[in-house]
Parts: C-alpha cells; structure tokens; sequence
C-alpha cells in the first residue's frame, strides 16, 4: 500500500496527469496481453469466436489448465473434440524446474568460487585468464551452439538433463563478473584479519565472503534462474524428447502439432499461464528485489 | 586487464607466527596464495574451457570443412565463405536482420527513456516498476505465443478490437510486409520495460544538485532532459544500445514460435537462416561459417558503436 501511496506522492498538478496517464497506458500495454491469455486459457474453448473481443472469460472454467496437466476426468465429454492437441505440461513444467536448478546452483557456487579468485587472490595469468572471459561474452550463442551440440551429441548426452545444463552448471561469464564486481565492492578488512587470525582462503571464502555477500547472490540467483526458466535455443536444440522437454519447448512442439489447422489455442493458453505462474509468485512476493536485481544488470 | 589495487598486501607466509602448528606439507599448501587461487579457479575455468574456448576454435574449423554430420569432415579452406559471399539467401537473412534491429532499436529506446523520465519524476513507485518489467519476465516464446494469439486474424482480441472500429482484419504474422514489424513490436513490448528499468537506475546516479542548479537558472524539464539527463546517460545509452543490438541481431525464438522464417523468406533472419542450415539441412560447415561471420558483424558493430559514443565514460568523471 505504501508504496501505491508514494507513487502519487508528487500531487495533482495538469502535467503530472498526464504523465500518469503516459505510465498508466504503459501499464495496461505490459500487463493486457497477459491478461488475455489469461482470459483465454479460463474460457470454454467452444466460445472463442464468439467471445474474441470479450475482456472477461466467456463461460468460465478450469477445464483447459486441468486438461493441459492431465488432471481432466478421462470420461469428460468435452475431451473427445478433436481440435485438442496432446500435451503432459505437468512433465513439462517439473522439466523446467529440474532443468533451472542443474543449470543454476553449480553455476553460481563454481561462479563465485572463481569470482573471488579473480577479486582477491594473486596468481600468475590472472588478467589473462580474466581477458578471455570477458572475451567470452562477445561470442553470440549461436556460434557455440553448433560444436557444442556436436560435443553433447558424441557424449551420447542428447535429450538429457545432464546435456541441456551442462554448457551453464561450471560458469557463465556473467555470473562471474557479476560476482567479481560486489566482491571488489566491499572492504576487505575483515578478510585481512581473519588471514592473521590463520584462517585459510577456504574458512574465509565460506565463512566471510558468501555470508557478507547473500544479497548479491540472491540477486544473481534471480537473474541465472529467471533466464534459465525462460531458455528456449540450447534446450530446443539438445532436449526435444517429451521426457525432458522443458516448458518453452513443449509450449513450441504443441503450437507447431496443428501447424496446418487453427492451433489449440485454449490449451496454448493454459500453458502460457502456467509457465508465467511462478514468474508473477516470483514478483509479487519479490517484487523490490526483482526489479532491483535488473537495476544492477546496468553498467556500473 | 589485472588491476593491482585488488591484490592482498598481505600474504599468508609472512604471518610465521599465526599460523596453526602441525600441518603437513600438503596443509600448507592450504595456506598458499596461488594454489588456492589454481583450487577456486578450477571448475569455472574447465567449464570455460570446455563450453566456450574449444568450440569457437571448433567452430572456426568446422566453417573451413564440408561437414554435413553423414561423411567424415573434408578440409576444402575459404570454401564456405566464398560460397557465403555469393548466396543471395544469407545477404537476405543479413537485410531482413538488420532490418528488425532498425525497427526494434530507436522505437525501443525511445519509449524506454520515456517511462524512465517518468517513473523519476513521479514516484519511484516499485509496483509501477514491477509491472512494466513483466513482459521481460515471461520466456521469448509465452510472449510470442500471447501476441500470435492477440492478433489471430480470425478469433484474435487484437483483430476483434480492429472489427470493432471499423478497420478491417488484418494477418499480422502471414502478411510479407508486417511479420517483420509485428515480431519487431512483439520485441519492444517485451523489452520496453527492461531498458526503462536501466536507464532509471542510470538517472538515479545523476547528482539532484545539477538539476537544483538548472532550476535556478530557469530550465524547464524539456531542457533539462535535453541538456542534463541525456548526455549524463551516456554510459547507460552505450550499454543499452550495444547489449540491445547484439540482441536483436540474434533474434530466435519469436521467429521459432511463429512465422518459421516465412512468408516469403520475410521474417528469415540470419540465426534462423544458421539454424536451418545447421539443424535442418545438417550443412554444418555453411552454417559454422555463417555464424562466424555473425560473430565478426557483431564485434565491428560493437567497437565502431563504442567509438562514436566515446566509450562508457560519464561526463561527471
């Protein structure tokens, strides 16, 4: 609430009118979309054409989202329309999580242990190594993803989790300089003293560094987790099997079964709105947090 | 590139007295710099090596073979890109390409500058933040998917809001001349928030005494948008445009999800052109060399952009 209080803090005066309306009119363009496929996925799908321009569900009901879930009685007349495309999206939203949590928990931990390595301790080719990984990030994806596909495909790797995440679970170059950045951004008195006290880079890189810094990594773990819950290319490209196909992936495989006839477009849309549920619990219980972790992906 | 005000003035091996008594010599090892250093390192560093050094010089070999993943591998040299040079479909990918990058960028940029002047000037409202920062949240393929539905000639809100006024149906996606945009306006309204997001961080770092000073002078907040905010910006301006380029130039999965790279080759951008060569048409060495010419695009775009825009240096420093 307080918040919404602070939003209108500055007064009343013509010009901020229309300013707020500028803001208001961009909030109903970011969030009107969504609420369509919203409007979608709750309507009957036997009333989409007559309901196309309704902004309410039209006969409204749960049977898309149970039905995309499996979670719809098999003896339900309404399953027998032949438009239905076929899709476990229970699998597909478990994928993901798995998927999210291989590629975004070994990345960080490996990413912060290198990260303080490259902040604070001296070793022979230091900005070199360093150099390359910055190097790194010029690269587009695409141009790794055709050796990297041969690499998992001779691993024998295709459609596996261990496949999809291993090009994220050691580093990314972001996550490293990510981290580097807030390791430089603190003093290092405490470190200093614990090193007298004869602690060793170990007890003060787990005792000192990650305690001292658990805002940075929270924020980090938001960035990594949201990019590698919406990531589409690599997991297309090594993980097509139902078995792990993640959320984005079988959301494509459903839209491309009807490529000939009118797509399925209650089930599409009961998908969308599952695949952006933990997004909108992510924002709405983080909010601040998650748009200030986006604040710090700017230049520093 | 190593800066020498992050290096430890103090070593462990200068604190004799301190240290723990009984360690074996490899416990000691536990106490030196370097070693440790090589320890922490070593994960990030395998991984680099293995997921990003080796396959661009895989890459980079691959471009220079025949490799279509049936036959072993035949070195046949420049091949590829001589071959690259005269393909009328990769010069189309690369105007189709840049044509998106040209809708995308100033529209993008514009808006984002916009609701970022805004938000700074009318509240620092989180909620606002949080809900224009909701589209970049949602997955490239929901946010296709949504406006793929939006705009479905026949059953589509968008094309029922154009009945309504008296405008006629429009195929967005299946029309030559405005699945481009349209996929280009898919883009913007799912980044819009995210670069208004940065460039209101970047106006907070903006000291308020400088506007405080222009206050007094009598500038209005045109002028001051003008002549404070916009030239105090620049290193935002520089990482929004060139993070925002590179991006755009390898736009995918909107495409993926949509229009496949039709009708007419019109939405056939040069990552879709590289998927389908590679992934469709198992021409490993074309696709290599194409992206390998991406990656040369992107980087001189990258430096001349850099150029021109002075770096990222502030005018405050």
């Amino acid at each position: 609430m307080r918040s919404i209080v602070v939003f209108f803090r500055s007064g009343p005066s013509l010009k901020n009118c229309a300013g707020y309306a500028i803001l208001g009119v961009f909030a109903i363009i970011s969030l009107g979309p969504i609420w369509i496929a919203i409007k979608t996925a709750l309507s009957d799908s036997r009333t989409l054409f007559i309901g196309a321009g309704s902004l309410l569900p039209t006969d409204p009901t749960l049977f898309n989202i149970q039905r995309v879930l499996g979670l719809a009685d098999p003896t339900d007349p309404r399953l027998a329309q032949t438009s239905f495309g076929k899709i476990d999206f229970f699998r597909a939203l478990t994928n993901s999580a798995i998927f999210t949590i291989l590629a975004v928990v070994p990345q960080i931990a490996s990413s912060a242990m290198a990260a303080y390595a490259f902040a604070r301790l001296r070793f022979a080719g230091r900005g070199m190594i360093f150099f390359l990984f910055l190097c790194a990030t010029m690269i587009p994806g695409v141009v790794l993803f055709i050796p990297n596909f041969i690499l998992i495909k001779d691993l024998g790797w295709l459609n596996s989790f261990q496949g999809m995440a291993a090009p994220y679970a050691l580093m990314t170059p972001f996550a490293v300089f990510f981290l580097r950045q807030m390791f430089l951004s603190t003093p290092r008195e405490l470190e200093e003293s614990a090193l007298m006290d004869g602690a060793s880079y170990f007890t003060i890189f787990f005792r000192i560094v990650l305690p001292l810094h658990r805002s940075a990594l929270g924020t980090l773990t938001i960035l990594t987790a949201l990019s590698a819950w919406n990531e589409f290319f690599w997991p297309f490209l090594v993980g097509r099997s139902e078995s792990v196909r993640v959320m984005a992936v079988a959301i494509n495989a459903f839209r491309q079964q009807q490529a000939g006839g009118s797509p399925d477009w209650s089930g599409l849309m009961a998908c969308t709105v599952l695949g952006i549920v933990p997004i909108a619990v992510l924002l709405v219980v983080f909010g601040r947090k998650v748009v200030e972790s986006f604040q710090y992906t700017g230049p520093k | 590139m190593s800066d020498r005000q992050s290096v430890p003035a103090l070593r462990p091996s200068a604190l004799q007295g301190h240290k723990p008594a009984g360690h074996s010599v490899f416990g000691k090892l536990f106490f030196k710099e370097s070693f440790c250093a090589w320890i922490f390192i070593a994960p990030a560093l395998i991984g680099f090596a293995v997921f990003y050094l080796l396959p661009c010089v895989r890459a980079l070999y691959i471009s220079l073979t025949d490799w279509n993943l049936l036959r072993a591998a035949k070195f046949i040299g420049p091949a590829n890109y001589s071959r690259l040079w005269s393909d009328p479909n990769f010069w189309n990918a690369m105007r189709v390409t840049v044509l998106y990058v040209l809708y995308n960028i100033p529209v993008q940029t514009a808006i984002g500058l916009l609701l970022a002047a805004l938000l700074a000037h009318l509240g620092r409202s989180v909620v606002m933040r949080s809900i224009i920062i909701a589209p970049y949240l949602i997955a490239n393929v929901i946010a296709a998917i949504i406006w793929f539905w939006m705009l479905d000639p026949l059953l589509g809100f968008g094309n029922a809001v154009l009945q309504a006024v008296g405008a006629g149906r429009i195929a967005f996606f299946s029309d030559q001349h405005l699945a481009l945009p349209t996929i280009a306006a898919v883009n913007i309204w799912r980044h819009m928030g995210l670069v208004a997001i940065l460039f209101y961080a970047g106006i907070q770092t903006i000291p308020r005494d400088i506007y405080e000073a222009a206050r007094i002078e009598g500038a209005g907040p045109w002028k001051n948008f003008w002549r404070i905010t916009l030239p105090l910006l620049r290193p935002t301006l520089v990482f929004v445009l060139i993070t925002s380029i590179i991006g755009s130039f390898q736009v995918f999965d909107s495409i993926a999800v949509t229009t496949l790279g039709g009708p007419v080759n019109s939405t056939r951008t040069i990552v879709w052109y590289i998927y389908e060569s590679a992934f469709e048409n198992f021409r490993m060495g074309y696709a290599s060399a194409m992206s390998c010419a991406l990656f040369v695009c992107l980087a001189v775009a990258t430096l001349i952009q850099m150029r021109i825009l002075h770096s990222g240096k502030s005018e405050l420093e």
